[in-house]
């Protein structure tokens, strides 16, 4: 390999340099149909599960084709959606805030032979490169985090559950036969890189160890006072311990105390906590970000832990399909899953997904806690109580 | 010839859901073939060992990528993300494998031309990987080696006009949902405010001044697309002050089942006939529709602008004309102390060009979480920490009955000095004439 210089000089940094130029402004990207009615549309229709159509006042049309996608994605895919957009559609395409692409046309001709080609292609593993759908009362495509793939702080792969709910759900992202859209979301740590805590269902990965101190080196790696202060629930203290014979600083960890959040570890790399049989998923149900009808709300934690189960996860996607299963039998329309919840209580809602209540389940973290527990005598007798 | 057996990688190549796998493969094969004789300045095998390292932690259920070590560009302190693996001779393709984030534009508009662009750059100098987006929405470029980010930053900036996105304790890259450009519901232009004040906080963005991140997300109505009310420290989220405009023949177009309703958003399933009273007038959260001899009314001065009837009857029901903003503040997911919803700051604020309303108050906030904020404190966390009334404060803004869900629970109020009549200053010896001891 020899390098190829991009004409940067590395003698003279600032020579031609170009800095805060931000993004390219959207604009420029936009189609003809979107840059001339901006502004000026009217309504919107979904045809069928993934085919949008925007009406403008003038009556022109744009047709949007929405597409499911591997958030990770390769060159050679990027190439070929553009190839697609090529062919059909002017050269413009967009993706969404949940890893959809979107190809968009004027007209119902091109719109015909740009479905027919989407459906045409797959993966040589079998896989379809272009599903459509993810509109209307259906499960789009999952937001979620790095994993394995690329982090150093998950409790579980991201991409690898992604692939497995998703084919669990798949019929529920071609068809719009929810009372309500589900948004899923995954997070593999509490960081939560992706809005999981708002999520209809949130996947979250969690440990449930407390980190080991890796005491020889942990001076070395380590600003001490901040591993100190990373710690939410102070269970992190400053201690001398003797190693090999020799006095060095370090730190004592009460473990009682660990929430394993990994704050620590963020701060100090001597204080690792992944654990393969330690480490799984805490399962979220309820949360949303709109404001329709009711207000945001917090996805709360049904399911305390599953355990990981590479490569496909089954317990965890057993649970999903089943708490979706169960949701779209007994909510009424429109009734987003925390909506349905409400309505029909907690205790129902684990007696209807046959889901065991443990007493992980009760909130003891910090004030909010006692705003979850029960404060009147309303509540139902389910077989919990027998 | 794969470099790596990956058994447990292979079964998530079966179902119909595209398989990252699959497509990581299929790149292998790519860099293997070099169509194009490219002189990788990275090992062509990255993304082979990439499966490797992958399907190893697939079997220990552990990661095996370390923290990130400090390397960027030169004069920014964000953009880019160190990355080790902790198996290097194993994988030595992935030893050193840094994230660039690269700032999108806002709400994800491309040209083929633009992203083969990048392509054409990534292919040669990183390993061919990438995400379509990050969470925040950076185009994130996954791996590449530290020589290569000057190179990297020299041709993105000078071929494709195109910055780094932020990382670290500064303002995040900003991101909205389409806006006005694809949406018949879009408040106020969110594409154009991302990107004003993308533009105009370069600085802030580039260079970690602050106590931890920021970030502003732009919703251009409020059923949230990009759920800023959830994840970003200061939300914009589109609204209007005046009435909803009502078609009535389209009202009736909705109940004579001529048009779809919300749509065609649940033509999966047979719910029955569209039933007016019970899907929007009785949904209402504020029960102020009405639906009488064929005709629809409601009652502006108690609506809450909570998208549904408007969803429901896009044909029939459009928005108000005086159309605004709501800025939210302080939310966050739940590293350190529990996730937070945006609170309500500026129930109502114009959202025109040059968003000088805007920006006043996002730098009064900055000012001040600038001082008050401890090291890695998100401005939810120091909101919660010293109180809302000081956010009012800071921003000049006027306590109001929307500030909340409900009045605070307890009497103990912080009194201002000024506010108690001859102030907190007393005389004992006074009060002991009045009060023996």
């Amino acid at each position: 390999m020899a390098f190829i210089s991009s004409g940067y000089n590395p003698d003279k940094p600032m020579e031609n340099r170009i800095t805060d130029i931000g993004p390219r402004k959207f604009s420029e990207f936009f189609p003809p149909v979107i840059a001339k009615n901006a502004g000026n549309w009217d309504y919107h229709e979904i045809l069928e599960p993934g085919i949008l159509v925007h009406v403008a006042k003038n009556g022109d049309k744009v047709f949007t084709v929405r597409c499911g996608a591997a958030r990770l994605m390769s060159t050679s895919h990027i190439r070929e959606i553009c190839e697609i957009a090529n062919k059909h559609c002017g050269g413009y395409l967009r993706f969404t805030t949940r890893n959809n692409v979107e190809f968009m046309v004027d007209n119902e001709a091109s719109l015909k032979a740009l479905v027919d080609d989407l459906k045409s292609r797959k993966f040589a593993g079998g896989s379809f490169k272009f599903p459509i759908g993810g509109t209307g009362a259906s499960i789009s495509n999952i937001v979620h985090t790095q994993g394995w793939i690329h982090c150093h702080t998950p409790a579980t792969d991201a991409s690898g559950p992604v692939k497995v709910v998703m084919d669990e759900l798949f019929e529920e992202f071609t068809n719009m036969r929810l009372p309500a859209i589900v948004r899923v979301s995954l997070a593999c740590c509490i960081n939560m890189c992706g809005a999981v805590h708002c999520s209809d269902i949130g996947l979250v990965g969690i440990h449930r160890k407390p980190p080991m101190i890796d005491h020889e080196n942990l001076a070395n790696l380590c600003e001490i006072p901040l591993a100190v202060a990373a710690c939410p629930t102070a269970a992190v203290k400053p201690v001398t311990v003797e190693v090999n014979g020799q006095k060095v600083k370090s730190v004592a960890i009460n473990n009682d105390r660990c929430m394993y959040c990994g704050n620590c570890y963020t701060m100090c790399p001597a204080l690792p906590l992944s654990d393969g049989p330690g480490d799984g998923i805490a399962i979220m149900v309820g949360g949303k970000i709109s404001n329709r009808i009711n207000v945001p709300s917090f996805s709360k934690v049904v399911v305390a832990f599953v355990p990981n189960e590479p490569p496909r996860w089954p317990t965890m996607a057993k649970i999903v399909k089943k708490i979706v299963e169960v949701y779209a039998a007994d909510a009424r329309k429109y009734e987003r899953i925390g909506d349905w919840i409400h309505r029909i209580g907690w205790e129902t809602f684990y007696e209807k997904t046959g889901l065991e209540f443990t007493h992980h389940c009760i909130d003891d973290f910090r004030d909010p806690a006692y705003y979850t527990w029960r404060q009147t005598t309303q509540f139902k007798f389910t077989s919990h109580l027998d | 010839m794969a470099k790596h057996p990956t058994p447990m990688l292979d079964e998530l190549e079966k179902g119909p859901w595209p398989s990252f796998v699959s497509d990581i493969k299929q790149e292998c094969d790519n860099r293997a073939k070099n169509p194009k004789g490219l002189d990788y300045q990275i090992p062509a095998e990255c993304p082979d060992d990439l499966l490797g390292i992958l399907e190893l932690s697939y079997h220990e259920g552990e990661t095996h990528w370390k923290h990130g070590g400090i390397v960027g560009v030169f004069g920014y302190g964000g953009g880019v993300i160190g990355r080790y693996c902790d198996q290097p001779e194993k994988f030595p393709g992935v030893a050193h494998f840094h994230t660039v984030r690269l700032a999108q534009p806002a709400a994800k508009y491309y040209t083929a031309e633009y992203l083969e662009a990048i392509c054409d750059i990534w292919d040669l100098r990183g390993s061919g990987l990438t995400n379509m987006h990050g969470s925040t929405g950076d185009i994130v470029l996954l791996g590449t080696q530290t020589p290569q980010l000057e190179e990297i930053f020299f041709e993105m900036t000078h071929k494709l006009s195109t910055d780094l996105g932020g990382s670290g304790s500064n303002l995040r890259t900003p991101e909205s949902c389409l806006g006005i450009s694809r949406c018949e519901f879009a408040c106020y232009d969110s594409q154009l405010m991302c990107y004003q004040l993308t533009q105009d906080y370069q600085d802030e963005l580039h260079r970690p001044a602050f106590p931890y991140k920021f970030k502003f997300k732009f919703d251009a109505c409020p059923n949230g697309c990009v759920a800023s009310i959830a994840r970003s420290d200061f939300s914009v989220i589109g609204t209007w002050k005046d009435d909803i405009k009502i078609d009535q023949e389209a009202v009736k177009a909705y109940v004579g089942g001529e048009f779809k309703p919300n749509g065609g958003a649940h033509a999966g399933r047979d719910w029955g006939k569209f039933d007016i009273e019970a899907e929007v007038v009785g949904l209402c959260p504020t029960a102020c529709m009405t639906y009488e001899s064929g005709k629809l009314s409601i009652d502006n001065k108690n609506c809450t602008r909570c998208m549904h009837c408007i969803n429901t009857m896009p044909r029939a029901l459009k928005i108000g004309d005086e159309r605004g903003a709501s800025i939210l503040v302080g939310a966050k997911a739940p590293v350190l102390d529990g996730a937070q919803m945006g609170s309500l700051l500026i129930p109502f604020i114009a959202a025109e060009e040059p968003f000088d309303e805007v920006k006043e108050v996002i730098e009064n906030i900055w000012e001040w979480w600038m001082e008050e904020g401890k090291n890695r404190e998100r401005l939810g966390e120091t909101m919660k920490r010293v109180g809302f009334q000081k956010l009012l404060e800071v921003t000049g803004t006027k306590a109001v009955p929307q500030h909340v869900s409900e009045p605070r629970h307890n009497p103990y109020i912080f009194f201002k000095e000024e506010e108690v009549p001859g102030g907190w200053t007393r005389d004992i010896a006074d009060y002991r004439k009045r009060h023996m001891r």
